[in-house]
């Protein structure tokens, strides 16, 4: 399973790009931890996290066994910089509407389940796809993100057209979720240089093939909703390269604080 | 220390049966009156493929972020040594693992214990397929774990842990826990 022609460095990119897909937004969900509008939907976003995180831990693992040596799983969860990880913008935003620096907004349900709904519509295909990855790790750690990612998708289309159809508050409020996040889902059609080198290895999927299949999701779920599907102009995506917003930053700085105050520590 | 890998004997049925008996005694760590085989996440007891003298126990994670995964594996490691046998522990993601593996008896025990038993995954959308209206197709009923009502409803798709979801009965109204098939 190993005798790929691929570059380690193509593979280990690709799958650091899934990976960090899985952990940042599993990080910015737990916010909510605590603080949900009710138990349910608290446990909800915890439990989707949890598998987030899980599908991380298997993504690192891979690199780290691919790469060898002393590296682990948290060599690469909480040893590297912002401009280190290789995640969609999209998912790094705050859970609120659009802020700069260190404003402060109220975290808003409406953006963050807008925000899951638009990516897990994209993993759903994705993982799906990835299921026949060249590299038989990548498509089993795919069969077993698939099942999961299906719940994540049915949980925040539901809430999607719950709000969108609900209130004309609660409409107006997932009208400008989409609005805010829309533009951000430009990366996922962007490929970058090991995007290509990976599915033209076999190892990866053409996300853009993924585009009308997602884009018919969005259509039927934001119809149903009653909501406008908005332009998707007017932002310069470049995460997956490495060049985020300010917000990656705090977010990693929350998430590797214990790590790097006390390395090596056990417990 | 251990003796040099070419003093041992082979792994034989014998010594299989003592592993597979020791290890048929570990229960799940959140749910305690099913054990790892009645689960389907240890799939194999076997000798290595690359080294006759060793016992492989195959392991599958359920959830990928299934927070007692670290646990099982601790739990089968300790029980490995306590035998004095030669072993290792494997984790082995395909094919995935779903509900479906689970066995009659684990069911059985799941109701006893309150807990709504997994039905069959075999309607688990196929590539391609609309999973997501919102007005959905009636979810297959599930019945009470208490009373045997199949008067129930849905409370939360999301339980206490990733594998359960909260569950009512409307003639006995006790809540009670479902595991999601997966």
């Amino acid at each position: 399973m190993d005798a790929l022609a691929v570059d380690t460095s193509v593979l280990t990119e690709y799958l650091l790009h899934l990976g960090d897909n899985a952990l940042v937004l599993a990080q910015r969900n737990c916010q909510w931890c605590g603080v949900g509008p009710v138990l349910e939907e608290d446990l909800a976003l915890a439990n989707q996290s949890l598998d987030l995180i899980g599908q991380a831990r298997l993504l690192y693992q891979e690199v780290a066994r691919l790469q060898g040596g002393d590296a682990t799983e948290d060599t690469y969860a909480y040893w590297r910089d912002a401009h280190q990880f290789r995640n969609y913008v999209l998912l790094e935003l705050p859970a609120s509407l659009p802020r700069v620096g260190y404003a402060q907004g109220d975290m808003d349900w409406g953006v963050t389940l807008a925000r899951n709904f638009l990516y897990s519509a994209l993993m759903v295909p994705l993982w799906e796809a990835l299921q026949a990855s060249a590299h038989a790790p990548l498509a089993a750690i795919a069969a077993k993100s698939l099942k999961e990612a299906r719940y994540h998708l049915r949980h925040a289309s539901e809430w999607v057209v719950r709000l969108g159809d609900g209130t004309d508050e609660s409409h107006a409020r997932m009208q400008a979720a989409f609005d805010h996040l829309m533009p951000y889902t430009q990366e996922f059609w962007t490929s970058s240089d090991f995007e290509r080198a990976a599915v033209q290895a076999g190892v990866g999927v053409d996300v853009a093939a993924l585009r009308a299949p997602w884009q018919a999701t969005v259509e039927a779920t934001l119809a149903e909703a009653t909501l406008r599907v908005p332009s998707d102009q007017g932002h310069v995506p470049q995460g997956k390269l490495g060049v985020h917003s300010e917000h990656l930053s705090y977010l990693l700085g929350e998430l590797q604080v214990v790590a790097r105050a006390h390395p090596g520590a056990q417990w | 220390m251990a003796p040099p890998t070419n003093a041992l004997p082979p792994v034989d049925d014998a010594l299989l049966a003592r592993v597979h008996a020791a290890l048929a005694e570990l229960t799940d760590p959140e749910i305690p009156v099913v054990t790892l085989a009645d689960m389907g996440i240890v799939r194999a007891v076997r000798a290595a493929a690359d080294d006759p003298t060793c016992v492989e126990v195959v392991i599958t994670p359920t959830y990928s972020g299934c927070p007692a995964m670290a646990q099982i594996e601790d739990d089968v490691r300790a029980t490995l040594q306590r035998l004095g046998v030669r072993a290792r522990v494997t984790t082995q993601l395909a094919p995935p693992w779903t509900t479906d593996w689970m066995t009659e008896q684990a069911r059985a025990k799941l109701r006893a214990y309150g807990i709504a038993p997994p039905g069959r995954c075999a309607d688990t959308p196929t590539a391609g397929e609309q999973v997501l209206r919102f007005v959905p197709r009636a979810p297959a009923p599930v019945p009470c774990p208490r009373c045997g009502s199949m008067r129930t409803r849905e409370v939360s798709r999301f339980g206490s842990t990733a594998c359960k979801a909260l569950w009512q009965c409307l003639d006995c109204h006790e809540p009670f826990d479902h595991f999601k098939p997966h």
